[in-house]
């Protein structure tokens, strides 16, 4: 049993061609395997969101997900934020507003803030606090997060 | 996690005929927001998963057909929030998909899966319920519909028989205009499951069909032909006097951590107010119809 099976992905716009055991989940290919390690283990049950990542664009807890059912899909890590160093607008804004203390949850509060602003561009405070439930920070650093995404929201619609 | 074999079946025939031939050695993987915790914690230990997430015919998503809407195995909470169909025939069950876990859960978990898991505190079934919807379940003899009410037994156990597949809910096109909400108690929101599930529908004939959850094995649907709680002039003594009889086989259990008997009870009484209020107001706005 536990026989391997060969998965691809894209993981941040690279290709990997793997082998996997069907007992994996993406959380544990990506850290363990793959050395992605911004994405985070921390209660391995769907509640905390510091495991999340995008899958074909979608924001899922990868703690709850196979590795072998991601062959195929699209995959965006916080190690692919930024581009060539350059940080993207949403880490800018956290930086900027200090909403980052330990840091252990920002990965997953990222990739989040990241798909909100995807499915609405202009959140109010209320729809980020919807948006981001699935986020907990125990550092309680909640309001300065929240500022954080909306500061990028409108930076964002400055540039157009 | 302990090993097991992942297989990925690609028509509803292959899955009908592994299920069959495996039986309860067999685990069944749509969203996995339940199947993966209870991996992870070794509560199950099947010697496969069969993911189904690869069968063409089970990723019809929404549809009407026949005149019912028709939802797929795959449909996730996310698509039934999204969908214009839904939205305008069934809100009550938009209101339900919305308090389902966080984004990220409500991004993979599926209806049918909720569902056939059989939670009493499924915050799909009582919308479901209320609207009279019908489980489609494949098996080796054959396609069966069975109406959801026939189909909870008690937490985690229907009437699926042994290598039946649900391949689809479909929930009968709206004949009558109907208002409906559902609304839910519970601890935390954005993570928590429910403490009390209930939903509400005013047909404009007067007939209210309420159904609740979490205050016992499974959820109840029971039904008030009297017209007192959509009439605005009955005293609001003789509508409490229905809601008791309606609420009359809830029996929450001792046992749960969520909420002890008695708040479960007072809070059945509230959300009976506030769910019914809402109906009726989404009645005199059309009544998704």
């Amino acid at each position: 049993m536990n026989k391997l099976i060969p998965v691809e992905m894209d993981i941040n716009n690279q290709h990997y061609k793997l082998e996997i055991p069907p007992n994996k989940r993406l959380l544990d290919v990506l850290r363990d395997d793959l050395d992605l390690i911004a994405t985070k283990e921390c209660c391995g049950i769907g509640e905390c969101g510091a495991c999340t990542v995008l899958v074909n664009g979608k924001a899922i807890n990868s703690c709850l997900m196979l590795a072998v059912e991601a062959d195929g899909a699209k995959i965006l890590t916080a190690e692919g934020l930024s581009d060539n160093g350059r940080l993207d607008s949403l880490q800018e804004a956290f930086l900027e507003k200090g909403a980052v203390q330990c840091g252990f949850c920002i990965p997953g509060q990222l990739i989040s803030a990241k798909y909100l602003l995807t499915q609405n561009p202009h959140p109010t405070h209320e729809e980020v606090v919807e948006g981001m439930a699935g986020n907990l920070c125990r550092c309680g650093g909640y309001e300065r997060i929240i500022e954080a995404v909306i500061s990028a929201a409108e930076k964002a619609e400055e540039k157009k | 996690m302990h090993d097991f074999e992942y297989i990925r079946p690609k028509t509803i025939a292959e899955a009908v005929n592994f299920l069959d031939s495996q039986g309860s050695n067999v685990r069944i993987l749509a969203g996995g927001t339940d199947l993966i915790i209870q991996l992870r914690n070794n509560d199950i230990q099947p010697s496969f998963i069969l993911d189904l997430k690869n069968i063409p015919e089970l990723q019809t998503g929404i549809q009407i057909k026949n005149g019912f809407v028709s939802i797929s195995a795959t449909v996730t909470m996310s698509d039934i929030i999204l969908d214009p169909l839904i939205n305008q025939y069934f809100p009550a069950l938009v209101d339900a998909a919305k308090v389902v876990g966080s984004v990220q859960i409500r991004n993979r978990a599926t209806l049918v899966g909720n569902i056939c898991n059989a939670s009493p505190a499924a915050d799909g079934a009582p919308p479901l319920l209320v609207y009279g919807a019908d489980i489609i379940a494949v098996g080796t003899k054959g396609t069966r519909r069975i109406p959801l009410n026939d189909f909870f037994v008690r937490s985690g156990e229907t009437t699926l028989q042994k290598g039946e597949l649900v391949v689809s809910i479909e929930i009968p096109l709206p004949i009558k205009k109907m208002g409906a909400a559902h609304v839910r108690r519970t601890r935390r929101r954005g993570h928590d499951l429910a403490s009390v599930t209930l939903c509400c529908g005013v047909e404009e004939t007067g007939k209210v069909r309420l159904c609740y959850g979490s205050v016992g094995p499974r959820p109840v649907l029971v039904i008030d032909d009297s017209g007192v709680l959509a009439d605005e002039k009955a005293s609001e003594e003789a509508k409490a006097e229905i809601f008791e009889r309606m609420f009359a086989q809830a029996s929450p259990s001792k046992k749960s951590m969520r909420a002890s008997p008695a708040y479960r009870l007072a809070m059945l009484r509230v959300l009976g107010k506030q769910a019914l209020e809402l109906a009726i107001s989404r009645l005199n706005e059309g009544g998704g119809k």
